[in-house]
């Protein structure tokens, strides 16, 4: 179906896009990528009135180097994400799990502040954000304040962003030297993850020195196996298998969907799984 | 125009020639249904039952009859002259045959059901007022499992029926006078120290063709005919089955497929909305279009498959198998399509599969559910069969210890037993099993991949390695009228086709088989320049509509080349046998004295001689005709097959199961088959590429679902998996030939074997991953969570056991 009959304005300044929200009231929605509102408008879950589209905003394509943060513009595509030099050296997770999502067509549309405002639990890049301790700059009506990732994901499709107020930027702590990698377990190629791991660590003399491991589908909202990364903290980098045993209990405590593609029982062992595997193979990619 | 000199001199039946419609359809620019645009054309929008089973209480049309655009809005009691669907198949003297109106009266029987219909100037309009119409329901209670069904107390979904049980149908070797009686043969196996009997109930999903266009509908009333065009596999029989049961007869329809995006059976029908879309047309007596959505598409559209298969198999502790007796239940859905009750029958002539059994017996239940009809898909009936019986003989290869190819072995057909009277009253014509298991077995590197599976095993790999075996027969090229006619099969099975010679040496072939994919235009055309040696590029193919191809039965069934290609060489052979006269009369020579050879007539032991175009052309003049001679080289043909046709092949899989995970991925998949003839082998390898993927996508993701309550859970694309490019191997094919003996080109039926093959391939090999971990059986499909789970019971038993 075609969606209900809506308004559309595309400014070329957050101010614009901030005025234009307020004026449109409640029933104004931010388009960006298109890639999750489209269906969503489509299939007629959501008549909105007014769309206000990203596209022309030139400022939020922006990814800039800002000292200890890299800041990734929220209209940046998920392709840019997963190709960009900076993301690539600063925040390899990032762009390993920008280059997970979708096909190629979705890549090229979607981007990364459409996907963490959208919140689905079964997205991958809220994960990753939670894991490197990123963090999300909102501006809205009575002006700009940056949320944590850990704040900033409430619940199912629920962030702590205000009406009127539009995502910026994803602000990410600099993780140089870090080993990353995106674990995700999809049914076909092509699918949202029934679970993913998205793990970052440290490893200084051989030991395991820090690890972040974050949880895709495991929840209402991305979350942090916290109890795995302080397992993981001194073992040896080379003994594959105690790193697995270690972040095994990453599942545990948390309480995922149950939908055909997983139980929770099989969700949470899952997690433990490809922690592991995650783990592993971040390991092997530290530089 | 074309002269001797640019006659092919090499045979164009063998040759990959690429395929003369790819451009067209590959890039979109073509006539689609949706495509057309008629000047004032209306679009329909349907309103659809959300719930499983009601009585519809109230309908309000008010609020959309009064919105933009809505030209009309009509409920089931506002179409007093809809008729009822048609079914085109009475299997058996029991058969229930529950009414299905284009518009819902009174009740509903499953989601998706079309309870009204609302036409607008656009289908936005269409669609905004259809949201308005507001339908009042009294939910009754739903059955959703077949065998639920069948207890006494289950709810009925069609309590005038009296019964949930559409119908019964049986045969076996006694009364076929082909064998022994089942359940003595079981009773002695029984009874014999010496004999095993082996009983295992199978599963098949319930899942849906899934073609890549969406259903389509366009209707023009405003001219001589009224003109449908639709997105079918079968304008002919749709015409005829429109013209029986709605208010419109056979001479004033015209009916249409243009290009047509996939069916693989799901577009072998006559629906609801393609009657609705006519009968709206004809009441504004302005033109209609109605197209759905993928949703509506898995809510309406028939689905396939969907049975439980109870399997007995009795055989000698060698292997030789003495007795198969097969009693199935068959989900029917809510309503019947043209073929519903018949698709499981067809599979009751192939449960015997590629082997010798001495007694057999086939049962089947057909019951209904408030779900989506079933009906054909890529194998019909066939596909079923050959999971039921290749799953049984590896569960026999594991119960004696035998290699599953082996114990195949020592059951087959050998190669000099054909032509073969089968258990199940076929005659196979021919075949030739061990060079095709063999080449497959070395493609495969089969010793190879068992070593590696002993090591893995051995060392407790979390990734086990599996061997899938399956070797199968497929009736197809359907089909001989006679034996439809002993069905109760309500149509022949011939095909038509006729040629007209252009007066300018180029050729048009008017085939009543209708394309939706296959290639038809590229093979038949290979074929016709084969007989009337007119270049491949100079020859075009009509098809799919009733006023330029007038008679057809349309294509399902593996039937376009075997029986379709037929009739075209017929036709062919008749315009050679026209000009001939024509030629002796040209040539100053006796008609006797003409050599012909591949569009040439030459006078023995000169080198006078004419081609084809130009006798064409001496036809169209007239000048100078024999006396009487009518002055026509057009020819046409039917041909009726004597027999079906009978493709086989041994098609091995490689897959790798994470114990960890539950995941299955394919490594490697080999299939050898033998389908005659090749007449194109890119078009085969393509054919056999498609039904694999399809066949893998029953046995790894495809699944429809439904809530106990009757609502589907699986109707979008992203909850309705299907394998992508990536989640299938570089498929690894190859052929071997023995000539059909059953049609003078010596080809056999591809279409359906990929589909046929792969699901019972795929589970023996996951099974035989797993087998030493304790997991005995698997359902389609083979998702993680189900293979993780078998896993897990397997070992907890196991546990629980020590
Ligand atoms: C077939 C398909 C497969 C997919 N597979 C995956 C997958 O595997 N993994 C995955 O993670 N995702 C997947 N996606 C979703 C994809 O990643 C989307 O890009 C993403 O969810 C939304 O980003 P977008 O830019 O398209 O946002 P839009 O669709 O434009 O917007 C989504 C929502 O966010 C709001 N919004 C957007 N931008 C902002 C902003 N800057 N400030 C405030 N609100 C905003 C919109 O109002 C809307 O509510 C898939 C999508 C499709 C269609």
């Amino acid at each position: 179906m075609r969606p209900v009959a809506f308004d559309y304005v595309a400014p070329t300044t957050v101010e614009e896009v901030v005025q234009a929200l307020s004026d449109g009231g409640e029933d104004a929605t931010v388009i960006s990528g298109g890639q999750s509102l489209l269906p969503v408008l489509r299939m007629r879950m959501a008549d909105p009135s007014l769309l206000v589209d990203l596209r022309r905003v030139d400022s939020l394509r922006e990814i800039r180097d800002d000292g200890d943060n890299l800041v990734i513009g929220a209209r940046a595509t998920h392709r840019q994400v997963s190709t960009d030099p900076l993301v690539r050296q600063h925040a390899g997770l990032i762009a390993k799990t920008a280059g997970s999502i979708g096909d190629p067509q979705i890549r090229y549309r979607g981007t990364i502040g459409g996907s963490l405002a959208h919140a689905d639990p079964a997205g991958d890049m809220g994960a990753a954000v939670l894991a490197l301790n990123g963090s999300l700059e909102l501006t809205g009506p009575r002006g700009s304040r940056t949320v944590a990732g850990g704040d900033f994901f409430v619940d199912y499709f629920t962030t702590a962003r205000e009406p009127g107020e539009v995502v910026t930027a994803v602000r990410i702590p600099k993780h140089d030297g870090w080993g990353s990698h995106y674990e995700k377990f999809t049914v076909v190629v092509q699918a949202w993850a029934v679970v993913a791991v998205a793990a970052a660590v440290r490893v200084e003399g051989g030991q395991v020195a820090e690890a972040r491991i974050g949880l895709t589908n495991m929840g209402t909202t991305p979350l942090r196996a916290a109890a795995a990364e302080q397992a993981l903290v001194g073992v040896a980098a080379a003994d594959t298998d105690a790193l697995r045993a270690a972040a095994a209990t990453a599942g545990e405590g948390t309480n995922p969907p149950d939908d055909p593609s997983g139980t929770p029982e099989y969700r949470r062992h899952l997690a433990g799984v490809l922690a592991g595997r995650a783990v592993v193979k971040a390991v092997e990619a530290v530089a | 125009m074309t002269t001797t000199a640019d006659r092919p001199d090499t045979a164009e039946v063998g040759q990959s020639r690429l395929r003369k419609e790819d451009r067209r359809l590959l890039t979109g620019r073509t006539r689609w249904t949706d495509n057309l645009e008629l000047p004032g054309m209306v679009h329909l929008a349907l309103v659809r039952s959300p719930v499983a089973n009601a009585t519809i209480t109230g309908i309000d049309t008010t609020e959309a009859a009064a919105a933009p655009g809505v030209v009309g809005v009509w409920t089931g009691e506002d179409l007093p002259e809809q008729g009822a669907m048609p079914i085109a198949w009475t299997v058996s003297d029991n058969l229930k045959v529950p009414s299905l109106m284009p518009l819902a009266v009174g009740t509903v029987k499953h989601v998706g059901d079309v309870v009204a219909v609302v036409a607008a100037t656009s289908k936005d309009a269409a669609d905004d007022a259809a949201g308005m119409v507001d339908v009042s329901y009294d939910e009754l209670l739903v059955v959703m499992d077949p065998i639920a069904a069948l207890e006494a107390d289950s709810p009925l979904v069609h309590p005038e029926l009296g019964t949930n049980v559409c119908a019964t149908w049986g045969m076996d070797s006694v009364a076929l006078g082909t064998g022994g009686d089942v359940e003595e043969a079981i009773r002695a196996a029984e009874a014999d120290p010496d004999q095993v009997v082996i009983r295992r109930t199978l599963r098949q999903n319930r899942i849906t063709p899934a073609f890549v266009e969406p259903r389509s509908i366009v209707v023009d009333p405003t001219a001589e005919q009224v003109t449908m065009w639709s997105a079918t596999q079968v304008p002919h029989i749709l015409r005829i089955l429109l013209a029986m049961t709605q208010p419109v007869d056979e001479h004033e329809l015209r009916v249409i497929a243009p290009d047509v995006g996939g069916g693989f059976g799901g577009k072998l029908q006559a629906t609801r909305e393609e009657a609705l879309v006519l009968l709206i047309a004809l009441r504004l007596q302005l033109p209609v279009k109605y197209t759905e959505t993928r949703m509506e598409s898995m809510q309406s559209a028939h689905h396939a498959r969907d049975q439980v298969q109870r399997l007995t198999l009795a055989a000698r502790k060698d292997g030789t198998i003495t007795a198969f007796d097969v009693d199935l239940v068959a989900d029917m859905g809510a309503y019947l399509g043209i073929l519903t009750a018949g698709i499981p029958l067809l599979g009751g002539f192939m449960f015997n599969g590629i082997y010798k059994i001495p007694a057999y017996r086939f049962f089947c239940t057909d019951v209904f559910t408030n779900k989506v009809m079933t009906d054909a898909y890529r194998g019909a009936g066939k596909p079923e069969a050959t999971f039921g019986i290749e799953r049984m003989m590896d569960e026999l290869a594991v119960e004696l210890g035998l290699d599953p190819i082996e114990v195949r072995r020592r059951n087959w057909i050998n190669p000099d037993e054909f032509p073969y009277a089968t258990v199940a009253g076929l005659t196979y014509d021919s075949g030739n099993y061990d060079q095709a298991t063999d080449r497959a077995l070395e493609l495969f590197d089969y010793d190879g991949l068992r070593a590696e599976q002993a090591r893995r095993r051995e060392s407790n790999d979390p990734v086990q390695l599996g061997i899938g075996v399956c070797t199968f027969v497929e009736l197809s090229g359907l089909a001989p009228s006679r034996v439809l006619g002993s069905l109760n099969y309500g149509s022949g099975g011939w095909e038509h086709a006729s040629i007209r010679m252009l007066p300018t040496g180029k050729v048009e072939v008017a085939a009543g088989t209708t394309p939706h994919g296959q290639g038809h235009a590229t093979a038949f055309a290979q074929l016709v320049s084969d007989e009337l040696g007119i270049p491949f590029e100079d020859i075009t193919l009509i098809s799919g509509d009733t006023a330029t191809v007038p008679r057809g039965m349309d294509t399902y069934g593996s039937r376009s080349l075997v029986v379709g290609g037929m009739a075209i060489v017929g036709a062919a052979r008749r315009v050679v046998e026209k000009a001939r006269p024509l030629a002796a009369h040209l040539l100053e020579a006796d008609p006797n004295d003409l050599e012909y050879d591949r569009g040439t007539f030459t006078v023995r032991g000169t080198d006078t001689s004419k081609t084809i175009p130009e006798i064409a052309l001496a036809m169209w003049l007239a000048h100078d005709l024999p006396d009487g001679m009518e002055a026509c080289l057009d020819s046409e043909s039917t041909f009726d097959p004597e027999n079906f046709s009978y493709p086989t092949g041994t098609h091995l899989a490689a897959v790798e199961v994470d114990t960890e995970t539950g995941k299955v991925t394919l490594r490697d998949y080999v299939c050898v088959q033998d389908v005659g003839v090749l007449v194109n082998p890119m078009i085969v390898d393509g054919q056999v590429h498609g039904g694999l993927t399809q066949g893998i996508g029953q046995a790894m993701y495809e699944e429809i679902r439904y809530s106990e309550d009757g609502q589907l859970t699986s109707g979008s694309l992203a909850d309705y998996l299907v394998p992508h490019a990536p989640d299938v191997p570089r498929y690894r094919t190859d052929t071997t030939v023995t000539h059909a003996t059953t049609n003078t080109l010596g080809v056999k039926a591809v279409g359906e074997t990929g589909t046929t093959a792969a699901p019972p391939a795929i589970v023996n090999g996951v099974l035989d991953a797993l087998r030493p971990l304790g997991v005995t059986d698997i359902t389609m499909p083979t998702t993680p969570l189900k293979v993780w789970s078998a896993i897990q019971a397997a070992r907890s038993e196991k546990g629980g056991a020590s």
